[in-house]
């Protein structure tokens, strides 16, 4: 019985919404429809009287019939189209405005009233479909060609500990990081996402995959999972997002590039006119600068907090603050002795690294369509205490171990025209204070400062597309200068794209 | 360590305590000026509205910035256009928010969109075609009689969200109905004129306008939604003019004039800047100054 509601209701609607375009009343519709109708029923015994002008007459009629007719069904396909969609989310079953031209609100309200009692039986009559609640799906391509002056195998940044996912990346023609998202709201009080990258010799990665809270009140969200930290400004941001193809010095010093990490966040958001925000968490602690220890407690935990605002119209900023406590068992790295030959060696201790953050943006009128700049730097120290376990595989020799590190980088990228931007951004490292202890005898500390200085450019004919060109002289290596040329293409498909800050 | 995490933990719980977030005059965030200005026609000083984007801005392209998280953290109630307009960051803001009152399905999540019947619902969706919407174009603005269906929508949500005030929206809905008919009398008798003029359009943000006025639109600069023009299209839309005449070149305030101006040079014909939205110009300093210069921009422009 619905069924048959459904369908005729349909057709009564496309027949208003065809009554619309041509800017009649339906009962004008009607009517010139009947006496069609009429004239088509007339027409064979007027055919007896065989006048020529008859049989034009009745050509034009047959005509128009067509014509008409094949214009309802378009409408009525439309129609179901949009109530399809429609479906999707009941609520926005769509409302009609009024076909009267002088806008006379109690038409209004009777149009508005009688449909809603049609549209609901359409909704409800919609085929259950398995697929409706289907979550966002987004995929992200990338790739790059590489032209690296220096070998990039082996890769380490002088006088740091290496860790993590570093390094400049292959030479020539390379698949970049592929990145399939999912996400959706899972039920009235939770969120989920997923996002797993491939790269390009096929191993999957899992970079996220978490649950957050949406019904908690006063502004507090509880996330858990693997996650981004929320720690400084970049971290939280796929790759795919950064200006620049690489991440900064700091972010593979002393962060492995990003810290992802399984565990559980607190955020809270303050209720006040200025934003303020605070979050702290704790995590198994799977990834650089932290270890999986193999015991119950906590192995990482994090507290950051941040701010911004508006300055006019044109400006708005944050700052923040981050820590990061890890107890590192048996980190272990490569690294080259005074020897100069290679050894496996072993961190064990206690890691804090302190980040100061902030980002500004200026946009006429904050409105970026044509000309926007975007300055941004964070800063980072990070205080590494415990024993050092020299050559693991060997001599096996532990000593206390102690480093003071810190570093910076600051980048800004203008758009100068509409889709064209052109950016620039400096790294520094500093190699700081490093005590090697009773393993002074193999290991020496560098007296070197990493720094590199990266030019790029690039194109987004749309906010799904983008191709850049970048250039850099890469120090971050004692003695061995990289030049680096990158040309990357990132494509975005699927879900629309979130527009952070 | 497990002190800290306790310690911090205690500290967070208490501060959330002591922040109520009862308020005396509702807070609403509209996303765009238009909302903000009817929310304030029919709420008067029961609510305090903070308006997200302003006229200038292409609502678009707006980024989840720290200010409207804040804005939105606090809110009894977010008015919206809807119709995927804001999909790159209302849902960053309801989901960074922490604000449970104001998320979709919620009485405090109002979108306008749902109300009125939208027009150019793609039979296709595919990103080829540019940056369309899957529930219609989203501009539903330009239309005054799309504003009386969302008032009667929207000063019912109000007395749901703040029953204690429901005859004063009750009272401010009549008010506001009876002046907005007769405005939109006004408005309609004076456009006559502009019945069936043939106007060019930078982006597709006009169709209500146009269906509204009847004004029949002959060419977009954009050569697909959302895409800048090119000059290889403005050079055919130019082609183009000269063997249909158009009246007028229409952009809104916030898009970018340099494409607009190139083609009236050439054509010879005027750029009407349409405010497009409360505070797009000097004159449209309420809804009702919006479409006083709108049609007074268009009659202008078409005499």
């Amino acid at each position: 019985m619905i069924k048959t509601k459904t369908g005729k209701a349909a057709h009564e609607r496309a027949l208003r919404l065809f009554a619309m375009e041509h800017g009649m009343k339906k009962k004008k519709l009607s009517t010139l429809l009947v006496g069609m109708l009429l004239l088509l029923w007339l027409a064979p015994s007027a055919w007896a009287a065989d006048s020529t002008d008859l049989q034009e007459i009745r050509r034009q009629i047959e005509e128009m019939k067509k014509d008409y007719e094949s214009r309802i069904h378009e409408l009525e396909a439309r129609l179901q189209k949009a109530e399809e969609a429609a479906g999707q989310t009941p609520t926005s079953t769509p409302a009609p405005t009024s076909t009267a031209s002088n806008g006379n609100t109690a038409d209004n309200k009777n149009t508005n009233t009688a449909s809603a009692a049609e549209v609901v039986p359409v909704a409800a009559g919609a085929p259950a479909s398995t697929n409706a609640f289907n979550p966002d799906i987004s995929l992200i391509l990338s790739g790059t060609y590489a032209h690296l002056s220096q070998n990039p195998n082996g890769y380490q940044i002088t006088g740091f500990m290496p860790g993590g996912d570093i390094g400049t990346g292959p030479r020539s023609f390379n698949l970049g990081e592929s990145e399939l998202g999912i996400s959706a709201n899972i039920d009235p009080w939770f969120y989920g996402a997923f996002n797993l990258s491939f790269d390009s010799e096929n191993n999957a990665s899992i970079e996220e995959a978490f649950l957050q809270t949406t019904a908690l009140p006063a502004g507090v969200k509880i996330k858990a999972g693997r996650f981004y930290s929320g720690v400084g400004y970049l971290n939280e941001q796929h790759s795919h997002t950064w200006d620049f193809v690489d991440s900064p010095l700091v972010y593979q010093a002393f962060l492995g590039s990003q810290f992802h990490n399984d565990g559980a966040q607190l955020k809270w958001l303050l209720p006040t006119d200025q934003f303020i925000e605070l979050g702290m968490e704790a995590g198994l602690g799977n990834s650089f600068p932290a270890t999986d220890n193999n015991s119950n407690g906590v192995g990482v935990f994090t507290a950051f907090a941040h701010t911004g605002g508006d300055v006019g119209d044109s400006n708005s900023w944050r700052a923040g603050v981050s820590y990061l406590h890890a107890d590192p068992q048996n980190r272990t790295y490569e690294a080259a002795n005074v020897a100069n030959s290679m050894v496996d060696n072993a961190f064990s201790g206690a890691s804090d690294l302190f980040i100061g953050d902030f980002v500004w943006k200026w946009a006429p009128n904050g409105n970026g369509e044509r000309t926007n700049f975007k300055l941004q730097g964070e800063y980072f120290y990070r205080r590494e205490a415990g024993d050092l376990a020299y050559d693991t595989s060997g001599l096996d020799h532990t000593g206390n171990y102690l480093s003071r590190q810190s570093g910076w980088y600051l980048q800004g990228v203008y758009q100068f025209m509409p889709a064209w931007r052109v950016g620039l951004r400096y790294d520094q490292l500093y190699g700081g204070t490093v005590h090697y202890g009773d393993n002074q005898a193999y290991l020496a500390p560098t007296n070197y400062d990493p720094h590199r200085a990266t030019l790029m450019f690039d194109w987004s004919p749309s906010e799904f597309s983008r191709i850049r060109l970048q250039f850099a002289q890469d120090r971050s290596r004692q003695n061995l200068t990289d030049y680096q040329v990158y040309l990357q293409y990132q494509m975005s498909l699927g879900a629309h794209g979130a527009h952070i800050f | 360590m497990k002190k800290t995490l306790l310690i911090l933990t205690v500290v967070l719980g208490c501060c959330a305590l002591f922040f109520p977030s009862a308020q005396a005059a509702i807070k609403v965030v509209a996303c765009e000026p238009e909302w903000g200005a009817l929310t304030q026609e029919l709420a008067g000083d029961k609510a305090k509205v903070y308006v997200a984007t302003t006229a200038l801005q292409d609502p678009h392209h707006i980024q989840a910035k720290p200010s409207l998280l804040a804005a939105v953290r606090t809110a009894d109630m977010l008015v919206c256009t809807g119709a995927e307009l804001e999909i790159g960051w209302l849902p960053i803001l309801l989901r960074q928010s922490g604000n449970p009152a104001i998320q979709p399905g919620k009485p405090g999540y109002f979108e306008a969109a749902e109300f009125v019947r939208k027009l150019e619902v793609p039979t296709r969706l595919d990103r080829a075609d540019g940056d369309v919407h899957p529930s219609g174009n989203p501009h539903i603005q330009t239309d005054p009689r799309n504003f009386a269906v969302i008032a009667e929508a929207l000063s019912q949500r109000l007395s749901e969200i703040d029953p204690a005030n429901a005859a004063d929206y009750k009272a401010r809905y009549a008010d506001f109905l009876s002046r907005w008919k007769t405005a939109m009398a006004r408005w309609e008798k004076a456009a006559a004129p502009l019945r069936g003029a043939a106007i060019v359009v930078q982006h597709k943000g006009f169709p209500y306008l146009e269906q509204w006025l009847g004004l029949n639109e002959v060419a977009t600069l954009e050569p697909k939604p959302g895409v800048e023009p090119t000059s290889g299209h403005l050079s055919e839309v130019l082609e183009q003019l000269q063997r249909q005449p158009a009246k007028m070149i229409v952009r809104a305030a916030y898009n970018d004039g340099r494409s607009s101006e190139w083609l009236s040079e050439r054509a010879k014909i005027p750029v009407v800047v349409l405010p497009f939205t409360v505070g797009g110009d000097d004159q449209a300093k309420d809804l009702f100054g919006l479409f006083d210069d709108t049609i007074a921009l268009l009659l202008k422009a078409n005499s």
